[in-house]
């Protein structure tokens, strides 16, 4: 990777000032998935070919409309990146074959949510990793089977309340460490990113566009209806998952994790929790210091093990 | 021409040869496996210009089959039994895309029990899906069927995926004398893959397979997949035509083995029609006048092809290599329903299961059948369905299990008598 290739997104004015997807979409108004995608889209064009996972995101194209101005192709819950296999290699047999010129290819795109990265689809993301597939994989980690009502899945937080944990503990479970997973498997790139924090987003979709073989892309996405909050508090809450540390941006290139944004003076989790409705029961009736404290330690380790 | 023993496994490889198949996604299965074996070789050796990529699940095979083909290449595919299953989601959903493709299903009996024998369980699970299917007897069949199946999916009337199916062991692992068709021939048999309105371009986005609101677009589509896979059975007298004219052996929708004065015909899929043509034989020798017909297509069904042939025919005696648990034999619903009403149907349909998990169906069986059938036809008597199977075999599986109770009984009994005398050395 060099510099030059990276270079083009220094500041925040580097950023596009219009966007290449269309909007009046079907998804929720303050949609955090949508924010990071607009913003991803932007950088990756329309020479692409977004293939999809059963998730909120299938319902941007709605026949006969689309947002987008490249292709699509819904596939189903568990497979969307061996759906991109199959375009990634009919693309490559039809350029060997001198059917296609280079001009026709495309970025091949798998946009999944965590229920199909963090679980159903895990199987075919392993087996595209492993296959060396050239492609780009977007998941927009809402914590939540999102579309279907934010039912916990394996990227829900500790304690999140859910509709299918709904008691006053939240959700039982740990969230899964799906960067350390795909990381795993050695592929060309892996990166957290959220729309919050558009100029690390665009460094980090600019450099996946440009290597060649399976390049990760987790984009923590705030959930106005499954998080409980006001849609207008996107940002914000973004903004506070990355200042308090609960969201790491990351990325994971030649064998090695570097963070790209480390919170020198982390705020405490508290502020982060207090303005999801999914964290109410941690503080009303009354606090639960201890569960607090346990949500805010497992942070600092993390912390604690990065800066050394 | 060349003429050579081939297995089932290897008429299907050689198929995807000659028709020039670009890409193969695969996964490996018993009894299929083979087909992938050889054509993963002949890749490898420079013998054929094509790309296999193993999945690593027959769901994602499908997935992989489906989007290659929306994306404008010739694909072909294997698998069997427990993999067809598994890829059932997407078997629905790449019909849905109306991606042409061909699929070889080896016939083999489902899980629970375990089995990698053969019967039909597998494929008339997947008869709903918008697959067109079609059913061989032989590697001859295989072969010549699998070249038919690409213009078929591929025939702008259509385009929707096949599934070829052959018998796992009967035809999978039975070597046959097999006509090799000259591969220029074939090339121009099958023609170059035409994409046609269905392809991902750079300069042409387009979107596929996307969501519908309401229940009118989703009809709507799904009517169209129907009426396009109804025109199945034409396109195919169509495709069996040319194939004729180029090679010299014909293929008809529905079979026909001397049913023209049968009384009673026998009706029966895939391989194990050899064996009733064997007794239809037999019984003709002992002077009964029986006949047999075989659907080569299952999915479109050929109901006016089944109407046609049957009429005046008195009895019918469907044999189902496969049980819809709680309801019977699929093919005989199927042809029931496809006779009903029918003036000159036949007075009696009978329902027969038999060969599940590779169980013979022998010869004597069909006497039987032909014997019961004639019997009830005769006292105009209906005829409750029948499950195949001997009294000898009952005894032998009642034997097997007194075995192994006994064994249990006395294993049991040595346990107590350790623990009533102590620790154990």
């Amino acid at each position: 990777m060099t510099e030059a290739a990276v270079g083009f997104y220094r500041r925040m004015k580097d950023l596009p000032s219009t966007h290449l997807l269309g909007t009046g979409t079907a998804m929720c108004a303050g949609c955090g998935g949508l924010e990071a995608l607009h913003e991803i889209y932007d950088i990756i064009g329309d020479k692409s070919i977004f293939v999809n996972a059963a998730g909120c995101m299938t319902l941007l194209s709605v026949y006969p409309f689309t947002p987008f101005r490249g292709s699509w192709l819904y596939t189903a819950m568990a497979s969307a990146p061996a759906g991109a296999q199959g375009v990634r290699d009919a693309l490559d047999i039809l350029k060997a074959k001198k059917q296609i010129t280079d001009d026709e290819d495309m970025q091949v795109v798998v946009l999944t949510g965590d229920g199909s990265a963090y679980g159903m689809g895990l199987s075919a993301t392993s087996g595209a990793m492993e296959r060396d597939l050239d492609f780009l994989y977007i998941c927009y980690d809402n914590e939540g089977y999102g579309n279907t009502g934010q039912q916990y899945s394996g990227a829900t937080p500790h304690a999140a309340k859910t509709s299918t944990s709904k008691g006053a503990r939240g959700f039982a479970g740990f969230k899964k460490d799906l960067f350390s997973i795909w990381a795993a498997h050695q592929p060309a790139y892996v990166a957290t990113v959220i729309g919050a924090e558009p100029l690390d987003l665009a460094k980090k979709i600019e450099k996946a566009r440009s290597l060649k073989g399976p390049r990760m892309i987790i984009a923590l996405s705030p959930c106005p209806t499954g998080w409980d909050y006001d849609p207008k508090e996107t940002v914000n809450i973004g903004k506070l998952a990355v200042k308090t540390g609960v969201w790491p941006l990351k990325e994971y290139i030649n064998g090695k994790v570097v963070h790209t944004k480390i919170p020198r003076q982390r705020q405490p989790l508290e502020d982060y929790l207090k303005c999801q409705g999914r964290y109410k029961h941690l503080f009303e009736p009354q606090r639960n210091e201890v569960m607090l404290n346990q949500l805010q330690q497992k942070i600092d380790q993390y912390w604690d093990n990065i800066n050394g | 021409m060349t003429r050579m023993l081939l297995t089932g496994n290897a008429a299907a490889a050689w198929a995807a040869r000659l028709a020039v198949a670009d890409y193969i996604p695969a996964f490996p299965i018993t009894p299929q496996t083979e087909i992938i074996e050889s054509l993963a070789n002949w890749i490898d050796n420079g013998e054929m210009d094509a790309r296999l990529v193993t999945l690593e699940s027959e769901h994602s095979m499908i997935t992989a089959a489906g989007a290659a083909a929306a994306t404008g290449i010739r694909v072909y595919s294997a698998t069997s039994s427990q993999g067809l299953l598994y890829a059932m989601e997407m078997l629905y959903t790449v019909a849905g895309w109306r991606a042409p493709f061909v699929l070889t299903n080896v016939s083999r009996g489902l899980s629970s029990p375990i089995t990698l024998e053969s019967d039909h369980n597998d494929i008339v699970a997947a008869r709903d899906c918008g697959f067109l299917q079609i059913h061989c007897s032989s590697c001859q069949e295989v072969l010549d069927n699998t070249l038919m199946a690409f213009r078929l999916a591929e025939d702008a009337r259509i385009r929707l995926p096949v599934i070829v199916n052959l018998d796992g062991f009967y035809l999978s692992f039975t070597r046959e004398p097999v006509e090799l068709p000259d591969a220029d021939k074939c090339r121009q048999f099958v023609g170059q893959y035409d994409a046609q309105n269905m392809l991902f371009r750079a300069s042409r986005p387009t979107s596929q397979a996307v969501a519908v609101l309401g229940g009118s677009p989703y009809s709507y589509f799904r009517y169209e997949t129907h009426l396009a896979a109804q025109n199945g059975l034409s396109v195919y007298e169509d495709v069996a035509t040319d194939f004729e004219q180029h090679f010299g052996r014909h293929y008809d929708v529905l079979e026909a083995y001397k049913t023209e004065d049968a009384e009673i015909v026998f009706v029966i899929m895939g391989s194990y029609s050899s064996k009733a043509k064997d007794a239809v034989n037999s019984l003709r020798d002992a002077g009964q006048k029986a006949g047999l017909l075989r659907p080569r297509l299952l999915r479109p069904f050929p109901a006016k092809h089944f109407q046609q042939a049957l009429k005046d025919v008195k009895a019918v005696a469907v044999i189902d290599q496969n049980i819809s648990t709680g309801m019977g034999g699929v093919l005989h619903t199927e042809l029931s329903a496809a006779l009903y009403g029918q003036t000159q149907a036949p007075q009696l349909i009978a329902s027969y299961m038999g060969g599940l998990g590779g169980r013979d169906i022998s010869s004597e069986e069909f006497f039987e059948m032909a014997k019961e059938v004639s019997n009830a036809v005769k006292k105009n008597q209906p005829l409750a369905p029948r499950l195949l199977y001997t009294e000898t075999e009952l005894r032998e599986l009642r034997k097997l299990q007194a075995v192994a109770h006994v064994e249990r009984q006395q294993l049991h009994n040595s346990r107590q008598q350790t623990k009533k005398g102590g620790a154990i050395k």
